[in-house]
């Protein structure tokens, strides 16, 4: 469960800068509708992550993922 | 609960583009008066927005190939490769694209999207990995994701991060397919193949090339970017289409594996489905012939795109990374796109306009296209409406 959260920080913290400043984040944020995440962000963000963790993430995962909780449970399964 | 319902969304997306932006989706090509010129709603218009990069689709040629092949062998097979759907013309035009690409092995497929279907379909199944370039096409993705192998994007022509991706997935042992495009249908930039073509070697990785856009465009011989690249014997896999510099339509695999025959008892989408009719392979297989014996139609296929870019840049516009026969004018903002698209549609210009979603950033393009048979005058007269509409 801490692993959890601690997934979910991290990516929290890389998913700040490239939202507008006050943007609430929470698991339940979805990333296409609440944060208007497009196709270019969504690389960076995955490059990030894919870096901070030393992991790949396959593009077939992410077709069940619409949450920032969705996208930490994928995570965590690759890390 | 309707069975449509999960299209609501796109019917709300769609409907918000037309109120904003009229019904510019059904352009209908009345009448075909020439490979650059037909008829649209009533008017008389320049095509600067085909992939009709050779003109070959018009050529008298590849239309009595066409008509010869259906007079004698019908409008259609009516059966698949594996059936009734394998006539000598099939068989004949896999050995002339073999001895074209120079290649040990051919198999022709009833469309592009179909050839890179069935090819990535079958090859890269589960447990290999697919490694593609961010901005392929979407037979590509759709064939990796129907052969169920992992799939894994690294961003466009950036080495960096393709390497950096190969030394992580190395990792795990198993095979990994890089597919790239010659040239990129969107911004019509070349792969940086040759470095690519390092890579693969480095990490021992395979290689699939789709020369959708560039067979007939790129190469001294026309053969594609492998062959400008001078990279061709590193290359595992050509695919390529017949819709474009070919004028007709079905598509191909080619490649000196070999074991590549295969796939003609292992894969649904070349199984499954009628093999193309006899007139495409017939006008196909003389485009093929074209290409070699008529090198004067690439000099001024470049030409024409050299023309073209060189006065849109000195109107100051934003072009893509390179003159090639693809030339898209970029906007940050969607209506001016919009507008300037109209404006040329009124002066007689038809171009293609990709809008957001389908690009990657936001922002709009006019995706010109150029071809052999544009004259110098039809040349100027698109440089002029954009001059026009974009210098007020
Ligand atoms: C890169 C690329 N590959 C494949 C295709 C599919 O070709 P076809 O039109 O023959 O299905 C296209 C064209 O749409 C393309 O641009």
């Amino acid at each position: 469960m801490g692993e959890e959260r601690e997934v979910l920080g991290k990516i929290i913290q890389i998913l700040k800068p490239m939202v507008p400043e006050d943007t609430e984040i929470t698991p339940e944020t979805d990333l296409a509708t609440d944060l208007s995440i497009d196709s270019l962000k969504s690389m960076e963000i995955l490059a990030q992550i894919e870096d901070t963790f030393d992991i790949s993430i396959p593009i077939n995962v992410l077709a069940e993922v619409r949450t920032v909780e969705d996208l930490a449970t994928q995570i965590k399964k690759l890390i | 609960m309707n069975i449509f319902d999960k299209f609501d969304k796109l019917v709300q997306a769609g409907q918000k583009l037309e109120q904003e932006f009229g019904a510019f989706f059904q352009v209908v090509m009345d009448e075909i008066l020439s490979s650059t010129e037909a008829v649209i709603n009533g008017k008389k218009v320049i095509l600067a927005g085909t992939n009709n990069y050779l003109g070959l689709s018009m050529d008298p040629e590849c239309i009595e190939a066409a008509c010869q092949a259906t007079r004698q062998n019908g409008t259609g097979t009516t059966g698949s490769r594996m059936a009734n759907g394998t006539f000598s013309g099939h068989v004949q035009l896999e050995e002339a694209l073999s001895n074209f690409l120079g290649c040990s092995n051919t198999i022709v497929f009833t469309t592009g999207y179909g050839a890179n279907l069935a090819v990535l379909s079958s090859l890269a199944g589960p447990g290999d990995i697919a490694l593609l370039d961010a901005d392929c096409h979407a037979s590509i993705y759709d064939g990796c994701r129907m052969g169920g192998a992992e799939m894994f994007r690294f961003k466009h022509n950036n080495m960096e991060d393709l390497e950096k991706r190969l030394s992580r997935l190395q990792k795990r042992k198993t095979n990994i397919l890089i597919i790239i495009e010659g040239l990129y249908s969107m911004l019509g930039d070349r792969a940086c193949i040759r470095e690519i073509v390092e890579l693969k070697e480095k990490y021992g990785a395979y290689l699939l090339v789709d020369e959708a856009h560039s067979l007939g465009v790129l190469g001294e011989n026309g053969r594609g970017l492998a062959e400008e690249a001078g990279v061709s014997d590193k290359v595992d896999f050509i695919t390529g289409t017949f819709s474009k510099s070919l004028g007709a339509t079905g598509g191909f695999c080619s490649s000196n594996h070999q074991q590549l025959e295969i796939l003609r008892y292992a894969s649904r989408p070349y199984i499954f489905t009628a093999s193309p009719s006899p007139s495409n392979i017939a006008s196909a297989r003389k485009a093929l012939e074209i290409i070699a014996t008529r090198p004067e139609l690439r000099t001024r296929l470049w030409q024409n795109t050299n023309a073209l870019y060189d006065r849109l840049s000195s109107l100051k516009l934003n072009l893509g990374p390179e003159p090639t026969p693809i030339i898209p004018v970029r906007f940050t903002d969607p209506h001016e796109a919009l507008r300037v698209w109209k404006g040329l549609l009124a002066k007689g210009v038809y171009v293609n306009m990709v809008l957001p979603p389908a690009t990657p950033d936001g922002s709009a393009f006019l995706r010109c296209s150029m071809s052999a048979s544009h004259t110098p005058e039809q040349v100027s007269t698109i440089g002029d409406a954009f001059e026009a509409l974009t210098s007020e």
